[in-house]
This record gives C-alpha cells, structure tokens and sequence, in this order.
C-alpha cells in the first residue's frame, strides 16, 4: 500500500476502534445525558473512520474481515475504557491527535477533513471540560485522573507531537494535574502489526456479526 | 450522579429570527456542562442554532390552583382574538 494509504488506515483504524470503545458505554454512562454525548462522538468517530476506508478500499472488507494484525490504529484506540476519567483523558489525548491530523489531511481526503474537523472540536472540548472538572474535582475524582495518566501515559508514544504536547500541557494544568515528562517511556509498535491482547476481543465482537452472515443486510 | 448535579432547563432557537423555546432539562454540575448537555441531547438532528440554559430553580412557576383567578378570566373574551378583521386580498403572512 502507498505511504498515503498507511496513513489514512492507521487514522481509519483509530477512528474505528475508538468508536466501538466508546459505544461500549452506551447504557453504562454516569448519566443519561452523558451516555447520548458518547453515543454522538462514538458515532461521529464511526462516520470519520468509514470516510476514510471508503478511500482507502472496501469499507466492510477493511473492518469486518482484517485480522487484528492488519489493524493499524494506534494503541492507545484500542485500550479497555476503564472507569469515566480513563475514557475521558484517552479521549482527549486522541482528539489532540485527531485535531493536527484533520488539519493535515490533503486530497480527497480533505473533503472527510473538513466535517471531521469541527467534530473533532467538540469531542476535544468535551473531553477537556471532563479531564478539568475531575482533575481539578473530589479527591476521589483527582486521583482517578492521576490512575488514568499514569495508565495512559506510556501509549502517547504513537500520537504525540510538539503541537499535541502544547494541546494537552494548559488542560492538565487547569485539572491541577502533572504535566508528565515527554521523553518518558512510551510504547511504539502498531505500526508493525503489533497490539495489546485488548484488541483481538474488540474485533471478535466487532466482526462477529460480519463473518457469521457476510453480506447481510437490514 | 443526579442526586448531586441541578437541574437546568433548555431553550432552543431553532433558525435565526425565531425565538428560544423550551425543549426540555437536563442535569449538570455546572453551566459549561449544562450546555454540552443540551447540544448532545436536544441537537442531535440539526434542531437548534443557539440555546440557552437556565438553573431550573430560577424559574418562577405560576401556581396551578390559581388557575381560575389567572386563565379562566380570558376564556370569555373572545374580542380578544384577532378574527374580527377582515383581511384584504394581496396580505400575505398574517
């Protein structure tokens, strides 16, 4: 595949698993209103990631029959939701990646680029004002969030840049937590294929659907 | 959750030059949340341009065993209303 098709999957692939991670809430979310907001973003992020695939190839090939060796999303996508504020400060690290890489986007992807941009603006702004209002909430909620950076941390490895350091530094301020050191340790490896055991149970309830009835519709 | 966060009341305007009109409530800790609340629960389907939260105990309700002394009055008067006038040919939108 082209250097441009890599790039695009491996955003496709994020977008995709990062959906389903999120879907996973539905009916479980600490509110009523704040399940139907992750509903919206996980069906925002499920509509960015078809954009993309359908450049890229066939969009249900591509999802439903890829094993999880040929996904290429970022690790931190496919990570357990954990409790709230792990789910929040993932989302927000993720949209701080999303938001450099829609506004780099060139060509026909452009087009999927500029819905997803204004998207992706809110998912950044939902996470923040939840990354700062547990943060910066009880002593029970702070020490959530500082579980969560410490969990999530090592998996900014394969989204962070300069411009995604200088998102992610004023809101950890705000939520009165540590700015974490850049050169710290951090896991680098979906590119080549390689995935936490977390996502092999993902795609199995993902795909499952796909493989037992191919081609069904409704 | 709901037991510690107010309730706020929602006012959507649906296009510009129409009026905020209430939608519904949704709870939230704070003002900033009560509007993500409202957009994700009341514009999902392209609804609203603009809304407006209001603390649900700001508003002041009339109360409904006044009902008589505040509505009835009203129901009598039939002058009231608009529909004596005879509208000439040509004005559209009234």
């Amino acid at each position: 595949m082209s250097p441009t098709s890599d790039r695009l999957l491996r955003v496709a692939d994020g977008c995709l698993v990062l959906s389903h991670r999120l879907s996973e809430w539905m009916s479980n979310g600490p509110t009523m209103e704040e399940d139907i907001a992750l509903g919206n973003i996980a069906l925002d992020l499920l509509g960015q990631a078809r954009g993309l695939l359908q450049l890229v190839g066939d969009e249900d090939q591509l999802a439903y029959f890829r094993e999880p060796q040929e996904f290429c999303n970022p690790l931190i996508c496919e990570l357990p939701n954990g409790d709230f504020a792990f789910t929040m400060l993932r989302l927000l690290f993720v949209s701080a990646w999303l938001a450099e890489v829609w506004s780099t986007l060139e060509g026909d992807a452009a087009g999927v680029a500029e819905k997803a941009v204004k998207e992706n603006a809110y998912h950044l702004r939902h996470a923040s004002s939840w990354v700062v209002r547990l943060g910066d909430g009880t002593e029970e909620s702070h020490d959530r969030m500082l579980n969560a950076l410490d969990g999530l941390w090592p998996y900014r490895g394969e989204i962070a840049s300069e411009q995604w350091y200088a998102r992610i530094e004023p809101v950890l301020t705000e939520a009165t937590l540590p700015m974490p050191a850049a050169d710290a340790w951090a896991q680098r490896s979906s590119a080549d294929g390689w995935h936490t055991e977390h996502l092999g149970y993902l795609l199995a309830e993902m795909q499952s659907l796909a493989r037992a009835h191919p081609g069904a519709t409704w | 959750m709901s037991a510690h966060s107010p309730l706020w009341e929602v006012f959507i305007r649906s296009r510009n030059g129409l009026h905020h009109a209430h939608v519904g409530s949704v709870h939230a800790v704070d003002a900033e949340m009560a509007v993500e609340n409202a957009r994700d629960v009341y514009t999902r389907r392209g609804e609203g341009v603009s809304i407006w939260v209001v603390p649900s105990t700001a508003i002041v309700a009339s109360d409904p065993a006044d009902k008589d002394e505040l509505f009835e009055p009203a129901l009598t008067k039939i002058y009231r209303h608009p529909t004596f006038y005879e509208i000439p040919d040509g004005v559209a939108n009234i």
